[in-house]
């Protein structure tokens, strides 16, 4: 479970404050996945880091499983943008290089790693190096790396926005199904409502500087393929689109 | 460059025209301080071993000793510059201050310092060819993307595991590439420098060979101290082709 209590995050460029993060709330129950949406700067990407344990100067509580966010006590699973693959290393190094760095190289669970090359059908490419993946091979790579280590928490930054369309349902499709076999509590950062509805349960609107979350939703049409066709889909797009227009009419 | 991109025929066509040329020129010119290629590689062939050999293993250790001493000291400092902000911001000026002073108006120092031996030439080649790598692996880890830290500081990594799994292997490109630009630095400061204090060592063998007006012995010497430096170049061609096969 996360929980988030009266965060606020502020940046110190030459000497002047900017608040980035202003008192969000924010519950994730275990096992599920909610979708953070919101305009580009909004600080998505920040709250995000908090959780990762990157920003490590804030105001407030965030709790992954009822105790405060440690890098070093607890198993983070990172998918950042672009997929922060080093590319001096194999398909297999990549992989590989989370569990080594958090439990040692002697202690990697290749039998996992046997099961996740093949759900996420990277088997061919384990001797490859990144310049020689596309992107969606890149993002099940990074993908692999993150749950290898049996996170606690999955925390995805628009991971899927650099893919192509056809490219990104493939992937988000196969993404959706992993998650099923290991229920991984998961935050999702996006600015794509499409993404939103279709990949998590609940649904955080974000407001842009200093963030804030304005809304949360349920998301009864989780997890469904081809709902653009339903009529609750519009119903809850034409929402999302009200929340986020709204506050950027204020 | 990696050693497969260089074709061998490349090399022995350059060495072609280069000799070419020269006879060339030199039957043009006609004169002794200007001997033709072919007496020149008789002669090396001829005196190599009773001449030429021992000065080849002198300037050879200098050049080794001096450049393994660069890296030793240069690899680190770069590294933990480009890493930690606060290091560099402190570091950076004193680099920049130092980087520009002509060493070798220094050996008169140096050679107080460290005396006329073997030391003061390691010495020179080290100051000269430190400032460049540091700035080179500095720069370099810098380019590392943010993303590569991100999703190491989300596993706890400490700073030892991110510089022996990222950044080490990601500098590798450029402390060779470093290193190629050492080695041609490295080369004409020691001949500088072995023109004093010195009976042994390439530097001294050609200016030795010039003051003897042994002209053709002088090319000899200069057409080795060209072949040494070809082979440290292949050299580094090769390691990268090991350590950097993700290029």
């Amino acid at each position: 479970m996360i929980q988030v209590n009266n965060l606020n995050v502020c940046y110190n460029k030459h000497g002047k404050y900017t608040k980035v993060i202003e008192d969000i709330n924010l519950t994730v129950k275990k096992g599920e996945i909610c979708a953070i949406i919101g305009p580009s700067g909004g600080g998505k990407s920040t709250l995000l880091k908090v959780l990762a344990g990157i920003i490590i100067d804030y105001k407030g509580e965030v709790l992954i499983d009822g105790v405060a966010v440690n890098p070093k006590t607890h198993r983070i699973g990172l998918i950042p943008q672009n997929y922060g693959l080093v590319k001096w290393k194999t398909v297999e190094q990549n992989i590989f290089l989370s569990s080594k760095i958090k439990d040692g190289k002697n202690n990697i669970d290749i039998d996992f790693y046997e099961k996740l090359l093949k759900e996420l059908k990277l088997k061919d490419f384990v001797k490859r190096f990144p310049s020689e993946l596309s992107g969606g091979q890149m993002q099940r790579v990074s993908m692999a790396r993150a749950l290898l280590l049996k996170p606690n928490v999955l925390l995805m930054d628009e991971s899927f926005s650099a893919l192509d369309a056809m490219t990104r349902e493939d992937v988000q499709k196969m993404f959706l199904e992993v998650w099923q076999a290991h229920k991984v509590t998961t935050i999702l950062v996006t600015h794509d409502i499409k993404e939103a509805i279709y990949l998590a349960k609940d649904i955080a609107v974000i407001s842009s500087s200093p963030g804030n979350i304005v809304e949360v939703i349920n998301n009864p049409l989780f997890g469904r393929i081809n709902s653009e066709v339903d009529l609750e889909y519009i119903h809850i797009k034409n929402k999302l689109r009200k929340i986020l227009k709204g506050d950027r009419q204020e | 460059m990696r050693l497969k991109e260089n074709k061998l025929v490349n090399f022995i066509i350059a060495f072609f025209i280069i000799f070419g040329l020269w006879q060339v020129i030199a039957m043009v010119i006609n004169k002794p301080l200007f001997p033709p290629p072919y007496a020149i590689i008789i002669n090396i062939f001829t005196t190599f071993k009773s001449d030429i050999a021992i000065h080849v293993i002198y300037s050879f250790n200098r050049i080794i000793v001096g450049l393994l001493f660069t890296l030793a000291v240069g690899v680190p400092v770069g590294i933990i510059m480009g890493y930690f902000k606060k290091v560099d911001s402190i570091f950076t000026p004193i680099i920049y201050f130092n980087y520009p002073i002509p060493k070798i108006a220094l050996l008169p120092i140096v050679m107080l310092i460290f005396g006329l031996g073997d030391l003061t030439k390691i010495i020179m080649i080290f100051l000269i060819t430190f400032f460049p790598v540091v700035v080179n692996i500095r720069d370099e880890v810098k380019n590392i993307p943010e993303e590569v830290f991100y999703s190491m500081y989300s596993l706890g990594a400490t700073n030892f595991q991110i510089i022996k799994e990222i950044i080490f292997p990601g500098i590798l490109k450029a402390l060779l590439t470093s290193l190629r630009i050492g080695i041609g630095t490295a080369i004409s400061v020691l001949f500088f420098t072995e023109n004093f204090g010195t009976e042994y060592g390439m530097g001294y063998f050609i200016m030795d060979s010039w003051m003897r007006i042994n002209y053709i012995q002088m090319y000899s010497g200069i057409v080795i101290l060209s072949i040494i430096g070809l082979f440290f170049f292949i050299i580094t061609d090769v390691l990268e082709g090991i350590f950097c096969p993700w290029r």
